[in-house]
């Protein structure tokens, strides 16, 4: 019987592929690689592209990600895909966005702060008027 | 005594709103069944990556990425993610306690703390509360999805890695059981080095491509962002069970009014009749 590996291709959001191979093609950053059984320990990114299982019985599987990282072990491969795609200044956009959001809810004095003000002064009042009302029972 | 018909109107009411606690249990109880699948589906990946990061940490690799490493503390950062909706009984409000008395004693060890905030919930809160808010992020709906959350997280590694803020820390709820939830505070970066220690008696180390530098700081934010993602994602199926239970609750205490009010109901109803009875009575005994 073929030397086999085991595969994982995982996302943050779920599982994709588990189970044994002979060889595992995948769009590594510097190229393609082909990686089979005792292949030397490595770690890299991916681009975004096609992941390919030879699984033992002759059949081929492919997988597309949008990037992520490859790692490989003697007889443990595992492919960490991203589910979104990424790069560099569309992180940083997204990052801006989410400050800009914090900023933004700062900003706002409307909606709940304006209600919580009123219900704080509403209380404040009540708590006057009963006040003044147990003066006045007092005075009589 | 109050109105027959008063009382009914009452009682009608009371049925619809337990129609709809009712209605609001079980679409909580199917969405905190779906929940639980896409919980379990994140835990491989954490795991995988986890894995990788603890033979890594073996591998003595000639770059210690500054994730592993503590610095002396100035300013922590903090990421709360409570729910975008109400009506979940008190799974935000544990929360927030939980983080209030730990920023409290954060506050009186003398240091000074910045905010990012994940779902409606905490953002309305915090707001009133006041704080120094980084990055928020709402309305990611049921099935949270990665790229929504990127962004928030950016915020806070760029601080970290700015040497703005020293240590990282997340709040969630923890989905124990059904029944059960507990807000927990944990540490995200520095990431605490509780790797196996099973695979020492080899050195060994990979061979990185291009290079190590940039293929461990992607490794290393994928993972951050990876336990925020699963801390979210066990947040959504926190906030179903703990909407299923109050909405359980809710459904059980209207049956019970209800109960009581048709008591009431029918000693006024009988109250009436002999009322009536007897007026007709003393009325034919008058003539």
């Amino acid at each position: 019987m073929a030397m086999t590996l085991h595969i994982d291709i995982v996302s943050a959001e779920a599982e994709i592929f588990s189970g044994t191979a002979t060889m595992v093609f995948a769009p590594a950053e510097m190229g393609e690689v082909g990686i089979s059984p005792r292949h030397t320990p490595l770690l890299t990114r991916l681009k975004p592209g096609e992941v390919r299982v030879q699984t033992d019985d002759g059949e081929e599987q492919s997988f597309f990600v949008s990037g992520g990282m490859l790692e490989v072990q003697p007889h443990v491969v595992t492919v960490l895909a991203d589910t979104a795609i990424r790069a560099d200044s569309l992180d940083e956009a997204q990052a801006l966005e989410a400050k800009e959001r914090a900023e933004k809810l700062l900003s706002d004095k409307t909606a709940d702060v304006d209600y919580a003000k009123a219900q704080a002064e509403l209380a404040e009042s009540i708590a006057q008027l009963s006040a003044i009302r147990k003066l006045r029972e007092k005075v009589k | 005594m109050a109105g027959a018909k008063e009382i009914r109107t009452k009682i009608a009411s009371i049925k619809n709103t337990q129609k709809i606690t009712k209605a609001m249990e079980m679409v909580a109880a199917s969405k905190m069944r779906r929940a639980q699948d896409r919980m379990l589906a994140t835990r491989p990946y954490a795991a995988k990556i986890g894995n990788v990061i603890g033979h890594l940490s073996h591998a003595h690799p000639e770059y210690r990425h500054p994730y592993l490493v503590e610095r002396e503390l100035k300013r922590v950062g903090l990421i709360v993610i409570s729910t975008d909706r109400g009506l979940c009984g008190g799974l935000n409000i544990n929360l927030f306690k939980k983080v209030i008395g730990t920023m409290k004693q954060w506050h009186d060890d003398g240091l000074e703390i910045d905010l990012t905030l994940i779902g409606s919930k905490s953002n309305a809160f915090f707001k009133r509360m006041g704080g120094n808010i980084r990055a928020t992020a709402t309305h990611l709906g049921d099935a949270p999805s990665m790229s929504e959350l990127i962004g928030t997280i950016k915020v806070m590694l760029d601080a970290f890695e700015a040497g703005e803020i020293d240590r990282l820390y997340i709040a969630h709820n923890e989905f124990v059981n059904t029944m059960t939830q507990k807000p927990e505070v944990r540490q995200l970066v520095p990431v605490s080095g509780e790797a196996d220690t099973e695979e020492l008696k080899t050195h060994w180390d990979y061979i990185y491509e291009p290079d190590s530098v940039p293929v461990m700081d992607a490794l290393m934010i994928r993972y951050i962002e990876s336990l925020v993602y699963q801390g979210v994602v066990e947040n959504v199926a926190c906030e179903m069970a703990a909407r299923m239970i109050a909405m359980k609750s809710a459904t059980d205490n209207a049956g019970d009014l209800i109960n009581e009010l048709q008591l009431v109901y029918n000693k006024a109803r009988q109250a009436a009749i002999t009322q009536e009875i007897s007026e007709i009575v003393s009325g034919a005994a008058a003539v």
